[in-house]
């Protein structure tokens, strides 16, 4: 089936099977592959992407599901003039290590900070609890969310 | 993991969709955020022949409230029903309890109708919607009907709905009583070990995760009516249910949360 999402910015469509994963369209069929799998459970959230304008966990979506809906990955996040503010504040707060979890942190830390006004620490741990970094630990990565959001 | 090769269907009205399931005949599947049927789906758990999509049918989404009723389009995500205003003023119990639902990226995507129509007895919803004496609207080839919530949850992820019938609108009364929702896990984002919500004061008691089903503590509830304080009443949260043992908990200790978490929620609902 043709599935035409917009990419980043930019429209995209490929015809592709029904059970195809937004995940394995985005990695796969457009090679924007800064979306990491992880778990593979719908737990990790190394694979979180904007589906206009909200995190989602592209393993946990039909490609199909996001026919026509904008969709926005760790690529299409920086602008001409640099770094989005909160890959600038994960790189001030080194709120990474090997960088796995990277990308789908950032990109759900994007959407919970424009969902919540006045998130302190906890409200970004509880916020982020579907995202899972088995390296760094937390703490940087809720400095950085925070320091995002000022 | 990659889901079995399924047909896929995106259905424009209900009509259609009820009429696509009805060609399809019981393999077929409804899809709607798919927060549940996807990740079943990657594990071939669930191998459906055809999928049919309603997840953009236009009016099955809202929040309207007329008189003493809050109706909730089966649509509706869990991010909506949680940051709702007017939800969190007529029926605090169900806008709280979406919130407690997976990851704020399952929220957004995950719907009302499909967590109720999923059937799980451990997720969160059944137990509120059930505790709050809830009834759901399913429309089939011969129209509509309506369903109370503790008609309509028949098995473990099994439901009264029908192989070719669409949940179109849930309904709740107005509940502005004492409410709680007590959710115990040990992982984040996870489902509850046992869960208990509790509405006006404790005339509607459910409990998530105590048996095959989501199921109302009825034996609670009529404690709470004959006066019983919260200790008296929450003594008989277990009676009757036949908790599952699992990696998380076995059924004793399953049985021993629902009796604590019973007398936290009524406590805190000022029963």
């Amino acid at each position: 089936m043709e599935v035409s999402v917009t990419v980043n910015g930019i429209a995209r469509s490929a015809d592709v099977e029904p059970r195809t994963l937004l995940v394995h369209y985005l990695r796969d069929v457009l090679g924007l592959t800064g979306t990491n799998v992880g778990c593979d459970t719908s737990s990790c959230g190394a694979c979180t992407v904007l589906v206009d304008g909200r995190s989602a966990k592209s393993c946990t979506l039909l490609a199909a599901q996001v026919d026509g809906a904008d969709v926005t990955t760790i690529e299409g996040l920086a602008g001409a003039d640099g770094l989005h503010p909160m890959q600038q504040a994960f790189h001030e707060c080194h709120a990474l290590q090997c960088g796995y979890c990277t990308p789908g942190m950032v990109m759900a830390a994007v959407s919970l900070t424009d969902e919540y006004d006045d998130l302190d620490a906890a409200g970004v741990r509880e916020g982020l609890e579907g995202n899972l970094c088995r390296c760094t630990g937390y703490q940087n990565i809720v400095a950085a969310v925070l320091a995002a959001g000022e | 993991m990659i889901p079995a090769a399924v047909d896929y269907v995106r259905a424009d009205s209900a009509e259609a969709a009820i009429a696509a399931l009805a060609e399809a005949g019981d393999e077929a599947k409804l899809l709607a955020g798919g927060q549940s049927l996807v990740p079943l789906m990657r594990l071939r758990l669930a191998t459906p022949s055809v999928l049919v999509d309603i997840g953009r049918l236009d009016g099955l989404s809202g929040i309207s409230i007329e008189g003493d009723t809050v109706g909730i389009g089966a649509l509706t995500t869990h991010s909506t029903l949680e940051h709702s205003a007017d939800l969190a003023a007529a029926c605090p119990l169900l806008a709280h309890v979406a919130g407690q639902v997976g990851d704020p990226a399952v929220r957004h995507r995950g719907t009302l109708g499909g967590s109720l129509a999923h059937a799980d007895p451990a997720s969160d919803l059944p137990a509120a919607v059930l505790a709050l004496g809830g009834t759901l609207v399913v429309a089939g080839p011969g129209g509509s009907r309506e369903i109370a919530a503790t008609d309509f949850f028949t098995g473990f992820l099994e439901s009264a709905l029908g192989a070719d019938e669409l949940l179109t609108e849930v309904r709740v009364p107005v509940s502005t009583g004492g409410w709680c929702y007590q959710k115990f896990n040990r992982r984040a984002q996870d489902w509850a070990i046992v869960g208990v919500a509790v509405a006006e004061g404790g005339a509607g008691v459910a409990l998530v995760n105590m048996g095959s089903t989501p199921m109302r503590a009825a034996g609670v509830e009529a404690a709470v009516a004959g006066g019983a304080s919260a200790v008296d009443a929450a003594a008989v949260a277990a009676d009757g249910t036949e908790p599952p043992t699992d990696n998380n908990a076995d059924g004793d200790y399953r049985a021993h949360l629902s009796r604590v978490l019973t007398e936290r929620a009524l406590t805190a609902a000022g029963a």
